[in-house]
């Protein structure tokens, strides 16, 4: 399962990383990047608690449906179809209407998310770099998951 | 997900030098014990370098010279060959790597190279490792990354982390072989010394440098961070390195040779 979350959450990054990038051409007085797929805590739980034994790859699936997030256009929310340990569907539940600019994320934003949340099920990392980590903060790392997940 | 058909992969993690320090190998082989004796080797040479290097041990040549320049008429050899790369790296840097005058442990201020040591040790000691055909590696010292991999061999996928939000990636490049580093106030704080005011620099967030060796990306990385505001021109035009930087006000750029997904969004902006 370790692969599943670590995965979900490139998952997540990804589309905050869609969201931030729209929100940051607002520059650095603007709000904060939007998360777009909720917590992560929420989006490993559901797919992480089915098993694939059989082979199939069937048993490991369902959907997880993302807290609403703030974006500049307004709330946006997606649904995440996973099947056989894979993202197979990603769907805007809700997305702003009634102007010009929320057409324009309608019709070009949700289907780049989708694209880019579909491409994330290979978007599985072997490492993390970032600012030097000091031994007390390893232990909630991304990087200890990483590790941990092939020290058998 | 298909395991079936992925070499057999195997991680070591240690806390060696005040960083937890891992090790991955992909191969036929890393079950074995002659493999594991040479990551034993690695980490082992790791705990050597930071006995000579570090200014945290008063024992260490580094902590009995409390801040002073080694002698390099008197200084071993590896102890030269630091002090050495600590001059070139000033150099290179325009002066903004400067190990001469740090903030050191015990107080005060002085000569204190462990911004180039680390990722020097590291290139050094995975030589132990150079050896195994068949075999990739991916060496992470407290989120400075060095590569390799064989011939055919997928490339690793290492995830540049958000100084914001440690457990997302800001982005994610993959790299065949060589080095990324980070450098940064988003664990420590500023702890990173503008050689030229004196004071801790807080004008880079983070910043990530992708190129071919750790020694020099790390250099580079630390540079940039005490360079401040102009920094991602200063790395472009660095031959052969890469970089993505957050500055203190969150907003995020890559050089124009950005390896990750993060420059081809901004040219679609």
């Amino acid at each position: 399962m370790r692969r599943i979350t670590l995965w979900l959450l490139s998952t997540v990054a990804v589309l905050v990383l869609l969201f931030s990038y729209k929100t940051s051409t607002m520059g650095p007085g603007g709000e904060s990047g939007a998360v777009a797929a909720g917590g992560s805590d929420g989006v490993v739980a559901n797919p992480g608690s089915a098993t694939d034994s059989s082979g199939s790859g069937s048993a490991s699936g369902g959907t997880v449906t993302g807290s609403v997030a703030q974006t500049r256009w307004g709330p946006v929310q997606v649904r995440i179809t996973v099947s056989g340990g894979k993202i197979t569907d990603v769907q805007a539940v809700r997305v702003p209407d009634g102007n010009r600019r929320d057409q324009e994320i309608n019709g070009y934003a949700v289907p780049v998310l989708r694209q880019e949340a579909l491409a994330a099920q290979s978007a599985q990392i072997d490492t993390v770099s970032g600012a030097t980590v000091t031994s007390d903060g390893y232990r909630e790392s991304l990087q200890s998951a990483i590790d941990a997940a092939h020290l058998n | 997900m298909n395991l079936a058909t992925e070499p057999d992969r195997r991680a070591w993690v240690m806390q060696v030098m005040g960083l937890p320090v891992s090790v991955h190998l992909r191969g036929p082989w890393v079950r074995t014990d002659p493999v594991a004796e040479r990551v034993e080797r690695v980490f082992a040479e790791l705990g050597e370098v930071d006995a000579v290097f570090s200014t945290y041990r008063p024992e260490s040549v580094l902590g009995r010279l409390g801040g002073a320049l080694p002698d390099p008429a008197t200084a071993e050899p590896v102890v030269r060959e630091v002090v050495g790369l600590c001059e070139l790296a000033r150099i290179r840097t325009d002066g903004w790597f400067d190990a001469r005058r740090l903030p050191l442990p015990g107080g005060g201020t002085g000569f204190d190279p462990s911004g180039l040591v680390k990722g020097w040790a590291v290139e050094r000691a995975a030589r132990h490792l150079a050896d195994l055909p068949d075999h990739d590696l991916c060496l992470n010292a407290g989120g400075d990354v060095l590569l390799r991999t064989a011939p055919g061999r997928p490339a690793w996928r290492v995830g540049v982390e958000d100084p914001d939000h440690p457990e997302r990636m800001l982005d994610v490049v993959e790299r065949a072989g060589g080095a990324v580093a980070t450098s940064g106030t988003a664990r420590r704080g500023a702890h990173i010394v503008d050689p030229r005011a004196g004071r801790p620099a807080e004008a880079v967030r983070s910043v990530t440098v992708v190129g071919p060796e750790l020694l020099w990306a790390d250099v580079y990385a630390t540079a940039a961070a005490a360079r401040g505001a102009d920094a991602l021109d200063w790395l472009a035009t660095l031959d052969g390195y890469a970089a993505l930087l957050v500055d203190a006000a969150g907003r995020v750029r890559a050089t124009p040779n950005w390896p990750g997904t993060w420059a081809t969004h901004t040219c679609t902006a």
